[in-house]
């Protein structure tokens, strides 16, 4: 009744092959987009902000950059925290070093760098595969983390080992530093953010993400038909760490302010944004929001629910919060390997016939 | 000799000693996976889950005690009483088997012909569900454990080999703990080793890794067989728990040396026990050379992620590991 087709014509190829062919689709992803550019900025506080919605978008980014290798090209990563510590630290370079640029640009520099820095981790992608691979990662993130613990260049020779975003502006506006206003910071990231989800959703439907899907599927046979797997493997590499370099300077500088790297991207970094990949469904762009979604907001509820609601002691919130993440995880593993996502097209499946499944 | 060799020595020596400590981790690793094509990331909590068990049983811990006594408002703590090691040993066994039957049960069995990496996750999520389960129920904060092995250094190797160096050297310092765990590694090893061998359940446990179905076909029940590995892993979990505890001390950490199993595996191959010793001796002697050499130079603390990288280069030349077993693909 609600999410039809009928009707609904596409009269020339461009129009058949756009993200949302269907009329419902798009207009509801119009009021979506309407919604978070023109409504939230006017509402929001810094306690949504700085718990919710700040956090939400950064990982979303993180988690699309993570589902291109792992669940578009089949290449699992455990050092995602490794490579968001390059896209923060190269993001700070750069603010200390030109002072005067634009923090835009700043960001999208970080990527750069991150995106060279992965290629060159996944240069063993062409020998090794699964499990060697997904542990050769690890090697990434311990010689990254302690790289920029070690080398005091990177922080700038400070006392501390941190790093501190400083103040810088986007067209005269403060989005760094601490008289960022909750509005700037959340609609700096927002940009990305859907910056981001379009282009990760164009390059996985164009000849690029094809290639990357026949490597996943299986790459000898890709390979045979005439793939180049150094390039799709490599591309798929640069690409996913560009996002995820992005996200790792937007988590520095917007969201946290100032980072000790063994805390901010350790190795349980890398592990949560391979679960928001994993439970928000695997090769899916709206699976990385969802995934992204369901594991920022649990602990916010599950403080909410027993730290305020039942009174219970800070501590046992923690250990069963693990114990409730865990058991989701296995839960959602084995009612629904896809994901969220998958959870989401079934439902559209359904919606489509109701009320009259017959 | 000069002092700088023979401290190169110790160094290797004490790098011997370490790397048993990761093999006897690692070995828990290449069962399961042999046995189910599982990599199981837990193996490293289960140490942790074990040893906390062990303190928790011998000090006679009320478990669940914090979560009790918020909920009722009771005040409970310990039940009072002092377990032996030996039997406290046998019971935290008997746990880890119940804990063996409830993952074949409640989770493995619903994953079967799932991918690899599904049921990679599916460990990732028990490692983060007993984490939290084993910090509810015994509490986090850092225990002493103490089953009556020996620790210190040995004074008597110290004697022995004090003389062979110069004025500043004053014979070889070596954990008499290490010693220990060296011997019960081979003890374990060459225990597993007769077990698949030579009992019907260690043959039923490689048919089952050379062949699924086969083993299916000829009877073997892959349930139980499941069960079974799921325990000889929770067993040599529990071994590394207590060489680990004594060691350091029950804490979270400890959970970490999975990580450190990892390069060890693929150095030697997913698939090969004796490839998780080797691997093990090679990552610890190689580690603690490369800070003794070089460390100072880099800054330090280079332990963190010699290993991996270690492995990782190794596995450009090698991509199966040492004693792994070939990999073919086809199409």
């Amino acid at each position: 009744m609600f999410y039809r087709e009928a009707g609904d014509f596409s009269t020339t190829y461009p129009e058949d092959s756009q993200t949302f062919p269907i009329k419902f689709d798009r207009y509801r992803y119009y009021v979506v987009l309407a919604f978070a550019f023109l409504v939230v900025p006017f509402i929001i506080n810094d306690y949504w902000a700085n718990a919710i919605l700040l956090p939400f978008l950064i990982y979303a980014i993180a988690a699309i950059g993570l589902n291109i290798l792992t669940g578009y090209c089949g290449q699992v990563s455990l050092g995602t925290g490794g490579f968001m510590a390059v896209g923060a630290y190269s993001c700070y370079k750069f603010m200390t070093a030109f002072p005067d640029l634009s923090m835009f640009i700043n960001v999208l520099l970080a990527g750069v760098v991150t995106a060279a820095v992965g290629v060159l981790f996944g240069l063993p992608s062409l020998r090794i595969k699964g499990f060697y691979l997904a542990v050769a990662t690890l090697a990434a993130q311990f010689f990254l983390v302690w790289l920029f613990n070690r080398v005091p260049w990177f922080y700038n020779y400070s006392a501390s080992g941190q790093i501190n975003a400083p103040e810088r502006t986007v067209l005269g506006v403060a989005v760094t530093g601490p008289n960022t206003s909750a509005w700037a910071a959340y609609l700096f990231c927002l940009v990305f953010c859907v910056a981001s989800a379009i282009v990760a959703r164009n390059l996985t439907r164009g000849s690029i993400g094809r290639k990357w899907m026949a490597i996943r599927d299986m790459d000898i046979a890709a390979e045979i038909i005439g793939v180049n797997p150094m390039k799709a493997k490599l591309t798929a590499f640069a690409i996913s760490s560009f996002f995820v370099g992005i996200s790792g300077a937007l988590f520095f500088a917007l969201y946290l302010g100032a980072v000790e790297v063994g805390e901010a991207f350790s190795i349980q970094k890398s592990f949560l944004i391979l679960f928001m990949v994993i439970i928000g469904g695997l090769g899916s762009i709206f699976g990385s929001f969802a995934g992204a979604a369901f594991l920022v907001v649990l602990p916010v509820a599950m403080k909410i629910v027993g730290a305020d609601m039942l009174g219970m002691p800070t501590d046992i919130v923690a250990h069963l919060q693990l114990v409730v993440v865990g058991a989701l995880i296995i839960v959602f593993l084995i009612l629904e390997p896809h994901g969220i996502a998958q959870l989401w097209r079934l439902a559209k499946e359904k919606l489509r016939l109701w009320p009259f499944p017959h | 000799m000069s002092d700088q060799f023979l401290f190169g020595i110790e160094v290797v020596i004490n790098g011997l000693m370490a790397g048993v400590l990761y093999a006897l981790v690692a070995l828990g690793f290449v069962l399961i996976y042999k046995a189910s094509g599982i990599f199981n990331y837990a193996q490293g909590v289960m140490a942790l889950f074990a040893a906390m068990t062990l303190v928790g049983v011998m000090n006679g811990q009320v478990p669940f005690a914090h979560l009790i006594n918020s909920i009722l408002g009771t005040d409970v703590h310990h039940f009072g009483w002092h377990i032996p090691a030996v039997i406290a040993i046998l019971m935290t066994m008997a746990v880890m088997i119940l804990l063996a039957w409830a993952v074949q049960q409640l989770v493995m069995r619903h994953l079967v012909n799932q991918e690899p990496i599904i049921l990679f996750m599916a460990t990732i999520g028990l490692a983060y569900f007993l984490e939290g389960f084993s910090d509810l129920m015994w509490g986090s904060e850092i225990k002493k454990l103490d089953v009556g092995l020996p620790q210190g250094g040995s004074f008597w190797i110290e004697e022995m080999t004090a003389g062979l160096g110069g004025e500043g050297f004053y014979g070889f310092f070596i954990d008499r703990l290490d010693i220990v765990a060296t011997v019960i590694a081979i003890l374990l090893v060459v225990a597993l080793m007769l077990f698949s061998n030579y009992t019907k359940e260690g043959r039923a446990l490689r048919a089952v890794a050379d062949d699924h179905q086969a083993a299916l076909s000829v009877g073997v029940s892959l349930n139980f067989i499941w069960v079974l590995v799921w325990s000889v892993a929770g067993f040599v979990a529990l071994v590394a728990g207590i060489m680990w505890g004594t060691k350091s001390g029950v804490q979270f950490s400890l959970s970490l040396i999975a990580l450190k199993a990892l390069p060890v595996l693929m150095l030697g191959g997913f698939t090969s026990i004796p490839g998780a010793i080797v691997g093990g001796l090679i990552i610890g002697v190689g580690e603690k050379l490369f800070e003794f050499l070089l460390g100072p130079a880099l800054g330090g603390a280079t332990e963190n992620w010699f290993a991996y990288v270690l492995a990782l280069v190794f596995l450009v030349f090698r991509p199966q590991g040492l004693f792994g077993d070939k990999i073919i693909e086809r199409v």
